[in-house]
């Protein structure tokens, strides 16, 4: 009995690797720390510390004299991120990334419909690859290659001009807020490159919440005696609606931290991005540039919350 | 069984979706065509003449060089931290169980979801109430923070797919952790780490906002094409460089998808 219960445990390993081995099997927790230690501190300590370092700034304030930062807890800064003119970049920024969102919403819907429901094969891989590239291709370049659309003596202007609808351009130009002296400086120039450069990332999030909805169940409603209408009003977009709000925290988010596309393209008024890169970098306002971007990351925070309750990270 | 008729698009459909995919594609060929115009002072369309002169213009240039050595180096050391970091952080995730499990995906997804703006001012009031002056290691530093997402996501689904049985067995048969991690683990997850690795250089590469605020006086190559955006100066250069950078980054999205293709997640999901 007692031969059989021994060989049950095997002797230790030999050379150094076998007992590091053996001693991590023994102690399971030695090992996840080893394993989580390395990302914990760069992602937990490097990173998360450098957050909190700046958001603990906007409690802070700047002496107006000296222009040094006064390291005593006040809440001057955010009285100064309330005023009117702070509030209008505010709100300016959220209803952009309101209206891209939208926009985004309805571009990408009859591509992610379409990938979803009746590509196959290798016209599936196709499709993927079609939103894959673009999305992944260089910010900057796309950024760029609206500026050569958008440019007065550009591609748009010509082709319009082709059409004969140059009275329109210039009748949208004339507008009030969307419009302005060319395409490439106006809100509607802003809003177009904001849409083109977020609306993939709003494409495989809704793919993927369609792909879950059953063909029998769009069957049954057209048994039922709904008409297409009715089944996409009752049956198709209710359940793809997780995927759209799960893609919409992409364009959301994205568009309202971009400081770059308003910079290139667009009207002198700034976007929320552009308050925090200017107050922290000319005006050297550290403090009020960390309360800035406190307002990113309520509204982020308020609309990951509301986006969780509706079922989207199932989406993602 | 579906019908026949409805396994067929409606007409309007088609042209919606087609027009979409349109909107994505054609800005991007635009560049194509503008790398071989013969006009340098304005982005006239259509091109008055078509030539080749200013690749033999952009390949002579130092500054574009100089940038494009170092978004390389620069992608190579970041890409190379966050395989590290990130199939660490996927080993643990997904092979233990343990408590805040979930806080470290969040943990991991965080410096992408939150606007690259915050990231970057972060980092740099950080460096500065550190006293760490900016260099080459500060731009890698910022780099890997948000690249390890991308290893991450890539890694903890291929992790997801090995079977524990495959490891007890190699620990039955007597291989000790390194050799189960060598012989097993490792030619498992190759593939998946290979593509993360691609994503992340094709991320770092293209990274320009987080970049801005960490580094000096250097410029990477998407910092150079931002100060020809804001104040053009070289036109038909920058155009030939816009060129490239899009050849440079579609061919690791391609291999990425080549390698994950028969996999059940999406290699670029998680950007």
């Amino acid at each position: 009995m007692t031969i059989v219960a021994e060989s049950f445990v095997l002797p230790e390993r030999r050379g150094t690797a076998g007992r590091v081995s053996d001693f991590f099997w023994r102690h399971p927790h030695v090992l996840l720390a080893v394993l989580l230690g390395p990302p914990l501190i760069w992602l937990g300590i490097v990173y998360l510390g450098s957050l909190f370092a700046l958001l603990l700034q906007s409690f802070f304030s700047i002496d107006e004299f000296s222009g040094l930062i006064n390291y005593e807890f006040t809440l001057a800064t955010y009285r100064q991120l309330l005023t009117d003119a702070n509030l209008d970049i505010i709100l300016r920024t959220v209803v952009m990334a309101a209206l891209v969102t939208l926009a985004s919403a309805v571009i990408a819907f009859p591509i992610a419909y379409f990938a979803a429901r009746y590509a196959r094969g290798k016209w599936k891989a196709l499709f993927y690859l079609a939103v894959m590239l673009p999305l992944w291709s260089s910010y900057l370049v796309k950024v760029y290659a609206w500026k050569l659309i958008l440019a007065k003596e550009g591609i748009l202007t010509w082709f319009v001009d082709k059409l004969n609808l140059l009275w329109l351009l210039d009748a949208w130009l004339s507008l009030p807020i969307v419009g302005g002296n060319s395409l490439s400086i106006s809100y509607t120039g802003t809003f177009i490159v904001f849409v083109y450069v977020w609306m993939p990332f709003m494409i495989l999030p809704i793919q993927a919440a369609l792909e879950r909805v059953p063909a029998t169940l769009i069957e049954a409603s057209s048994d039922l005696g709904g008409t297409p209408a009715q089944t996409f009003r009752h049956v198709t977009f209710p359940l793809a609606l997780p995927g759209i709000v799960a893609g919409s925290i992409f364009t959301f988010s994205l568009t309202l931290g971009d400081y770059i596309i308003p910079q290139i393209i667009g009207s002198s008024r700034l976007f929320i991005g552009q308050a925090v890169y200017a107050q922290q970098g000319t005006a050297g306002n550290i403090p009020l540039a960390a309360a800035f971007t406190v307002v990113p990351i309520v509204i982020m925070g308020a609309y990951l919350w509301m986006a969780k309750r509706m079922g989207a990270f199932d989406a993602l | 069984m579906l019908s026949e008729k409805s396994n067929r698009a409606p007409f309007g459909l088609k042209i919606a979706a087609a027009a979409g995919l349109a909107f994505m594609h054609l800005p991007i060929l635009l560049i194509f065509l503008y790398a071989f115009t013969t006009e340098e002072k304005s982005y006239q369309f259509p091109p008055p003449g078509l030539t080749t002169q200013w690749f033999t213009t952009a390949w002579g240039r130092p500054d574009v060089w100089a940038a494009l050595t170092l978004s390389v180096k620069v992608a190579s050391i970041a890409t190379a931290a966050a395989l590290v970091l990130g199939t660490l952080c996927a080993a643990a995730v997904s092979q233990t169980r343990f408590f805040g499990r979930e806080t470290i995906s969040l943990l991991v997804i965080l410096p992408i979801a939150l606007p690259g703006i915050i990231t970057g001012i972060a980092l740099r009031s950080a460096f500065s109430i550190a006293e760490i002056p900016f260099s080459f290691w500060t731009i890698v530093l910022g780099h890997a923070t948000f690249c390890i997402v991308v290893v991450y996501n890539n890694a903890v689904a291929r992790f997801r797919r090995i079977s524990g049985s495959l490891i007890e067995a190699s620990m039955d048969l007597g291989a000790d952790g390194f050799q189960t991690f060598r012989y097993v683990i490792l030619p498992n997850i190759g593939t998946a780490l290979l593509a993360g690795g691609m994503l992340a250089f094709a991320l770092s590469f293209d990274e320009v906002i987080v970049t801005t605020f960490t580094a000096g006086q250097q410029s990477t190559l998407p910092i150079w094409m931002l100060e020809e955006l804001i104040r053009p100066r070289q036109r038909p250069v920058t155009n030939v460089v816009a060129m490239v950078v899009v050849i440079v980054t579609f061919l690791p999205i391609l291999g990425a998808y080549y390698l994950t293709r028969d996999g059940d997640q999406i290699a670029g999901a998680g950007k």
